[in-house]
């Protein structure tokens, strides 16, 4: 099933969504017969998915799912390019002896992928999570509600620990979605097993207005509500309630300035002028 | 001599408020540290590190936001090094042991 507009706007105000379990075991184990030979194919940059993983690789069949094209088309169409996509390898304690590395390597720093990137519209990163991951894993690190953040790439190793800070342990099979610009890390692998991670970067080739299942959306979607002083609790998936909640590591003040972009970009994806939450926007335009 | 370093982030420009991001770099050697170690801050604000005996030896400086940057968001703003001087044994020079 294609996104909803709830789901839709938790992307928007946190930068991803998480789907445990959503590849089947055969499509993981195919990945597993083939990562050494044949390996995973080489894709030029910029060429459009139906034509970048031929028939009978793991990432074929990974994007022939009907469950990953309803998500993947909600985010970025039906036809996006192929990036780059990369296999991250973290090595478990028997590979790592043989390169003579006697100890667990240090996680990675912190960074947004590629570089300063002011677009509005997004590119999607999809990790693929082919094998369970515990948390002596290491797996991927990542900073929900980051990526509206414009920084550059690596600037940000300097951070160690932000509160809210999240560190993937998942089935075999998960698929992470995040906006490109999430910070995020490869965590430590203090285990017996090596950790694969399959990135695929995607590009989208059309404007990104309601390409999800929008029959949610109502003309109450529109409407103003009290703010500050509300005399009752609002519902969990009011769109306001959705994109007006800050983070833990949010700052004092700049929570308010990520509620207004958030609300700029959910404009953008709405591609309706005429959206807003809380009345960040509204007060601004007047 | 050598150095300890705390680096905390709090949510405004007072020393008194929250953590919401920390590092530590230990040049004793006796601590290591990395990205994604903690899920809780050492302190719960600066002027707990600074009440542990921590000094304090740089801050943030507020600065007006560039024109047609306002609602931009981009570096955690507020930023505190601390330091602490530890003594150390002299190094024995190589060869005389």
């Amino acid at each position: 099933m294609k996104l909803t507009t709830r789901d839709m706007a938790r992307f928007v105000a946190q930068g991803y969504l998480m789907f445990p379990a959503l590849v089947p075991a055969a499509v993981n184990e195919q990945y597993f017969e083939q990562v050494t030979e044949p390996g995973v194919p080489e894709v030029r940059a910029g060429t459009p998915l139906s034509r970048a993983y031929p028939p009978g690789s793991a990432l074929h069949s990974l994007f022939a799912l009907s469950d990953v094209r309803d998500v993947m088309e909600s985010l970025v169409g039906p036809e996006p390019l192929v990036d780059h996509h990369f296999v991250h390898l973290t090595l478990g304690a028997p590979e790592r002896e043989a390169f003579g590395i006697h100890a667990p390597l240090p996680s990675q720093h912190w960074h947004q992928d590629s570089t300063i990137d002011t677009r509005i519209a997004f590119d999607v990163q999809i990790m693929w999570f082919p094998h369970d991951v515990t948390a002596e894993m290491g797996g991927t690190r990542f900073l929900p509600g980051s990526h509206l953040r414009v920084v550059s790439e690596a600037a940000i190793g300097r951070y160690q620990n932000i509160r809210g800070q999240q560190h993937v342990v998942c089935p075999a099979g998960t698929l992470l979605f995040l906006h490109h610009g999430m910070w995020h890390g490869g965590g430590s692998n203090r285990s017996d097993r090596t950790r694969h991670m399959v990135k695929v970067r995607l590009n989208p080739t059309v404007r990104q207005v309601r390409l999800w299942d929008d029959s949610d959306l109502t003309p109450d979607d529109f409407v103003q509500q009290p703010i500050f002083w509300q005399r009752t609790t609002r519902a969990d998936d009011d769109l306001a309630t959705i994109l007006c909640t800050a983070m833990p590591w949010h700052e004092a003040d700049t929570h308010r300035l990520e509620f207004v972009n958030r609300i700029r970009l959910f404009r953008y994806l709405l591609g309706d002028d005429r959206f807003d939450a809380d009345y960040w926007l509204t007060r601004l335009d007047m | 001599m050598r150095q300890k370093l705390l680096v905390l982030w709090l949510s405004d420009s007072a020393l008194d408020a929250p953590v919401v991001a920390w590092s530590q770099w230990d040049g004793t050697g006796e601590r290591t540290s990395m990205a994604g170690d903690e899920s809780e801050p050492p302190y719960p604000s600066g002027l707990a590190a600074l009440r542990d005996g921590w000094r304090l030896f740089q801050a943030s400086p507020l600065l007006p936001h560039h024109p047609g940057t306002e609602l931009q968001t981009s570096y955690l703003k507020y930023e505190f090094w601390f330091e602490q001087l530890v003594e150390v044994p002299p190094a024995v020079p190589a060869g005389t042991q």
